[in-house]
């Protein structure tokens, strides 16, 4: 007998029983569902995180004084030994990399007319600050390297800035007091949003030089390399590290990837993903005891008819394949009508909430389902298959 | 009567059921040899023993000891799979309970034992028809068992026995659930059967029933009597 009629066989019996196979289906239903919906809320947030961070380049080396967990100051406090000369160094000598720019960050009070904003983050940047750290202007133009090098006392404005001191209007040609020096907006920065509860947008760029001029420092916050490619970062990274040795210790500086803060942070979204599907697996499992259970019951029920097919030649393996057939039915299609039912319910989700359906809960959701199904199955079409014939024949 | 070829050939057969410390014996050295075409009754009280010599005659069951050969081919000592084999092209079986499977049309009872013996779709439809057709009962096809009568239960088991074109047919009280003149009406089919050349092997308590047979063997605790 070939595999279509077993399959013909089950499913007339399955139809039989229309309501148990129903309840029996929704147990593994719900399972699948609730696997595919926590997983795709697990994955979703962890691509909200990796697009968060990868928005700022991810190309990007950067360059943080100090060693992380290394030697400090008395006061606990780095001692920052990295210079605006470093940045240029780096600028001559490195080949792979394609920019190379440095801030200083300051905070600092804004006023414009009679309107002050506290706690400001003012970034003092070198002129390729847009392409180094992939920053939009939405109007005006940013300073260029002349006036980097000028120190000109122009600014470009977050949206924070533009909505809180200009209430909205555009705010190009008008000057405003840094921390009590006058500068030119002559431009503004596309809205960021908030980043770990941080508001990215609440701050203002003016010339490196300008920013170190004004608070009366030479050194510099951090130093960004971009690399020409992601595949280069490693290269340029090694290279960074070789310029920088020559005149600092490896106590003064540290490098940073993007790569190596994503993959922190997807350690910790994955383990979330993986945690809150193993949750919604134990619904799964429960649906699978439900198969087991219901088709315990089919057995018995239908000894008789086990007994009659044995009797007319039925070889065990027939039977075995009838009933596991049955149980694998029932949970394939409550498997894949809980896919599209999670991936239904997480399309909606991420219309109002981080959600992504991943290929691969769909794969995992189907083939765990398909098990379910072999696994909870086995022992009741086992038993059908070990039935002796006068036995089954004789009950009633 | 000339020899003929033993289909049935029973040796010694004994079956005996154990408990822990108890050997009841059911079976107590069977030797009966039937020949092509004949047509045994075999009669007995409850618990004479006879359901068990159907079982193993019917390779349902496995004797104790003593050698079976059904057809010529010996049967001890094979695997359950070898014995369903066996069971689907050697013999055809008729329940006293009719045994049809509810769910199942008329035509597709009748066409299940060509499924495990392997045969192709079409085939196994055309013959299923042909059968029923000699059988008188081509008008309840599509019917599901529930809707018939039966002595129509029991002629659709018949065709069922039929389908894989057995030598033997063993019959198990077909009788004891039908009225009088659905029983007369199996036993005419039998007989029509046994005229074709069918081997027909009858297990019956009713002595009536037993005489349509051309031979009768009494069976009384475990051994034949007569």
């Amino acid at each position: 007998m070939n595999l279509r009629e077993i399959i013909q066989i089950s499913f007339r019996s399955l139809v039989a029983n229309k309501l148990r196979t129903i309840l029996t289906t929704l147990g593994i239903v719900i399972g699948v569902f609730a696997v595919i919906l926590l997983v795709s809320i697990g994955s979703g947030l962890q691509a909200y995180i990796t697009s968060e961070i990868s928005s700022l380049g991810s190309n990007l080396i950067f360059v943080i004084p100090g060693r992380v967990g290394g030697a400090r100051t008395p006061g606990g406090v780095v001692s920052n030994k990295l210079l605006l000369s470093d940045s240029r160094l780096l600028q001559q000598r490195l080949k792979n990399s394609a920019d190379i720019g440095a801030v200083v960050q300051q905070l600092a009070a804004l006023k414009y007319k009679n309107k002050t904003d506290k706690g400001v983050s003012i970034l003092g940047a070198t002129a390729n600050y847009p392409q180094v750290v992939k920053t939009d202007i939405v109007k005006g133009i940013f300073f260029s390297l002349g006036q980097e090098r000028s120190g000109e006392k122009v600014a470009i404005a977050g949206q924070t800035i533009v909505t809180n001191l200009f209430n909205g209007t555009n705010p190009i040609g008008q000057k405003i007091s840094v921390a009590g020096e006058k500068y030119t907006i002559i431009g503004t920065l596309a809205k960021k949003g908030a980043l770990f509860g941080i508001d990215q947008d609440n701050t203002i760029i003016i010339p490196i030089t300008a920013a170190q001029r004004q608070f009366g420092i030479t050194n510099v916050n951090t130093i960004y390399v971009s690399a020409k490619k992601s595949t280069l970062v490693a290269t340029v990274k090694n290279d960074v590290s070789k310029i920088l040795l020559k005149r600092l210790t490896e106590d003064d500086f540290t490098l940073e990837t993007q790569e190596s803060t994503l993959s922190t942070i997807n350690n910790i979204t994955n383990i979330l993903s993986i945690a809150l599907g193993g949750i919604a697996a134990i619904s799964l499992l429960v649906g699978g005891i439900g198969i087991m259970n219901i088709m315990l019951v089919s057995v018995t029920e239908r000894t008789k008819e086990i007994g009659l097919r044995k009797a007319i030649g039925a070889k065990r393996s027939d039977i075995l394949r009838q009933f596991l057939l049955e149980s694998v039915i029932l949970s394939l299609t409550g498997g894949s009508l809980g896919i599209a039912l999670g991936v239904g319910a997480s399309l909606i989700l991420s219309n109002f909430f981080v959600s992504q359906v991943t290929p691969w809960s769909i794969f995992i959701a189907f083939g765990f389902s398909v098990l379910v199904g072999v696994v909870f199955g086995m022992a009741p079409a086992i038993r059908a298959s070990r039935l002796s014939p006068i036995e089954a024949l004789r009950y009633e | 009567m000339k020899t003929q070829k033993a289909v049935i050939n029973l040796a010694h057969i004994k079956k005996e059921y154990k408990t822990i410390d108890v050997v009841t014996p059911v079976l107590k050295g069977i030797t009966l040899k039937i020949a092509e075409g004949d047509f045994y009754a075999i009669t007995g009280p409850s618990g004479s023993g006879k359901s068990t010599l159907m079982n193993i005659i019917g390779l349902l069951d496995t004797p104790t000891s003593g050698t079976y050969e059904i057809n010529e081919k010996q049967t001890s000592g094979l695997s359950e799979d070898s014995l369903a084999k066996l069971r689907s092209e050697e013999i055809g079986f008729v329940f006293q309970q009719f045994n049809l499977l509810p769910r199942l049309s008329t035509l597709e009872n009748v066409m299940l034992p060509g499924m495990y013996a392997g045969m192709e779709t079409g085939k196994r439809e055309t013959k299923a028809k042909e059968l029923l057709v000699r059988l008188g009962l081509e008008n309840i096809m599509g019917n599901r068992p529930n809707q018939l009568s039966g002595g129509e239960q029991q002629r659709v088991a018949i065709a069922r026995a039929l389908m894989n074109g057995p030598k033997i047919i063993l019959a198990d009280e077909p009788t004891g659930n039908l009225d009088t003149k659905s029983g007369e009406e199996v036993m005419k089919i039998f007989k029509e059967l046994n005229r074709q050349g069918k081997t027909i092997i009858l297990i019956t308590h009713e002595i009536d029933i037993a005489k349509t047979a051309n031979k009768i063997i009494k069976i009384r605790d475990g051994e034949i009597v007569k």
